[in-house]
């Protein structure tokens, strides 16, 4: 039987009394990779925030290996540090050194040892090819570097799953191969993952399972080949189709 | 100008700016303490503290610190607190630069985006290690011009002290020229000392901002 790492119940998610996650389901099995899409707007970002209890939830249950993630409660970090989160924007720590930026949770949260923390640094820096920006600022890197950096600051805590928002969303053309390069690794090492992204054929070729959300709800989830190939709603044709492009037929 | 007057005066000037800068400094540190508690009650959003410090913001944002000292020295000891020239003259400062402490924290706090406190509590950090690894340095750094401009602000503000008879540079200098008349060898006294305390203040401050910059964001 096979472990499930993360387990959503009929999540709702309401702001300013409008409702913008109407009941969401959701299992992710240990190794799994789950690609969500959908309209700007239909709530991925924020189904990602409140798994990891960024935003409370108004109904429903979040678990993760069994145990509540709920905002505001007291093992609330300790749970965190099973979640890994990387954002679209570049959110590295500004005032600190790259490694700094990476070493600094696991000393202060894990207490590990400073030196022995900074030796996984420096071979996680060397495996997404960022072995000479230990010392650098977040400043003196470009946005592909920054992201890469960013999930080596998310690896060296050791989650259990990890949370993707759109990290190439923000980044010029020639930077997101790196970015979904590293991932794709990720994915081959058998993690947990769930990424929302624009990039379908990235979605394609990572994915174990693709959900299609709209509207704050799963409308349309299935093996990648048979979703891109022949989605069964409306909606979701609808969506793929904005992706693919059509000569504009003249009359 | 006559150079004996000023060999002759400069031991009470320098007595003088001693006492300036002891009170200023003083004034200034506890002005510092006073302007963090009032910015983390207003960032923290604290009930009715909040009500509180912004009522204080208001009040000593909006009213001379001439006044706000008369009201300490001579407006305190009616309900039976009485202080000193000293005393009166660091809580007169410290209450004057409070508020101008805390607004310059407030903006430095207010300038971190929401997005780093995130980062740092889905890495699993606690609130309070956030606040303090991620929000503060970032938020002191961005304060630094504003503090800098406060501590500044604050000295020159030291002048009116000789209000309530403290012994400072300007009580010296209004003095002597009372007694003796060589007003143009008392007020160059004046401003050098006020340059000999007040310019490296701005010299260091220069070199914090362009340090606490590059600690920062930006080039
Ligand atoms: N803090 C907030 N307060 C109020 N409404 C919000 C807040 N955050 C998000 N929303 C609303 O919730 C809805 C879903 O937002 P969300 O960011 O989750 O969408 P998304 O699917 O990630 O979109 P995108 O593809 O553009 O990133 C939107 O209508 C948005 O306006
Ligand atoms: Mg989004």
């Amino acid at each position: 039987m096979s472990e499930k790492v993360l387990t959503l119940r009929g999540v709702v998610k309401e702001f300013e009394g409008q409702t913008i996650l109407d009941g969401i389901d959701l299992e992710v099995e240990k190794g799994e990779v789950v690609v969500i899409i959908g309209p700007s707007g239909c709530g991925k970002s924020t189904l990602l925030r409140c798994i990891n209890a960024l935003e409370p939830i108004q109904g429903g249950e979040i678990l993760l290996q069994g145990s509540p993630v709920k905002a505001g409660d007291k093992n609330l970090p300790v749970l965190r540090q099973k979640i890994g989160m990387v954002f679209q924007s570049y959110d590295l720590f500004p005032h600190m050194t790259i490694m700094d930026n990476i070493t600094l949770a696991p000393r202060k949260v894990h207490k590990r040892d400073k030196a022995e923390v900074e030796r996984e640094a420096a071979e996680l820096l060397s495996r997404v090819g960022l072995a000479d920006k230990a010392k650098s600022f977040p400043r003196q890197l470009s946005g592909g570097q920054k992201q890469r950096v960013a999930i080596v600051r998310m690896l060296i805590m050791h989650p259990e799953i990890l949370l993707f928002d759109e990290v190439t969303a923000a980044l010029d053309p020639e930077m997101v191969r790196e970015v979904l390069d590293v991932m794709l690794e990720l994915a081959k090492q058998g993690r947990t993952m769930i990424i929302v992204t624009h990039e379908m054929a990235f979605a394609r070729a990572v994915a174990h399972r693709m959900i299609f959300i709209d509207e704050g709800r799963i409308v349309e989830e299935g093996k990648p080949d048979e979703f891109f190939e022949s989605p069964k709603t409306e909606r979701a044709r609808n969506f793929l189709n904005m992706f693919r492009f059509q000569p504009a037929s003249r009359s | 100008m006559d150079v004996s007057v000023l060999t002759e005066y400069l031991p009470l000037y320098k007595e003088a700016a001693l006492l300036t800068v002891k009170l200023g400094l003083l004034g200034i540190l506890f002005a510092t303490v006073l302007g963090l508690v009032c910015a983390a009650v207003l960032y923290f959003k604290i009930p009715v503290l909040k009500a509180i410090v912004k009522i204080y913001i208001e009040l000593s944002r909006n009213t001379p610190l001439l006044i706000q000292l008369f009201f300490i020295y001579y407006g305190l000891p009616k309900i039976g607190i009485r202080t000193s020239p000293e005393v009166c003259g660091v809580a007169g400062l410290a209450f004057l630069g409070g508020s101008y402490m805390a607004e310059a924290f407030r903006s430095g706090l207010e300038a971190i985006p929401l997005i780093q406190e995130e980062s740092a509590l889905s890495l699993g950090m606690t609130r309070f290690q956030t606040i303090r690894y991620i929000i503060l340095p970032q938020a002191v750094s961005v304060s630094v011009p504003a503090l800098v401009a406060n501590v500044i602000f604050l000295l020159k503000e030291t002048s009116v002290f000789s209000a309530v008879s403290l012994m400072d540079l300007m009580f010296t200098a209004k003095d002597l020229i009372g007694l003796y008349y060589d007003t143009t060898e008392a007020l160059f006294l004046l401003v050098v000392f006020y340059l000999i305390i007040l310019l490296p203040v701005g010299i260091l401050g220069t070199i914090l901002e362009k340090r606490a910059r590059y600690a920062g964001f930006g080039a």
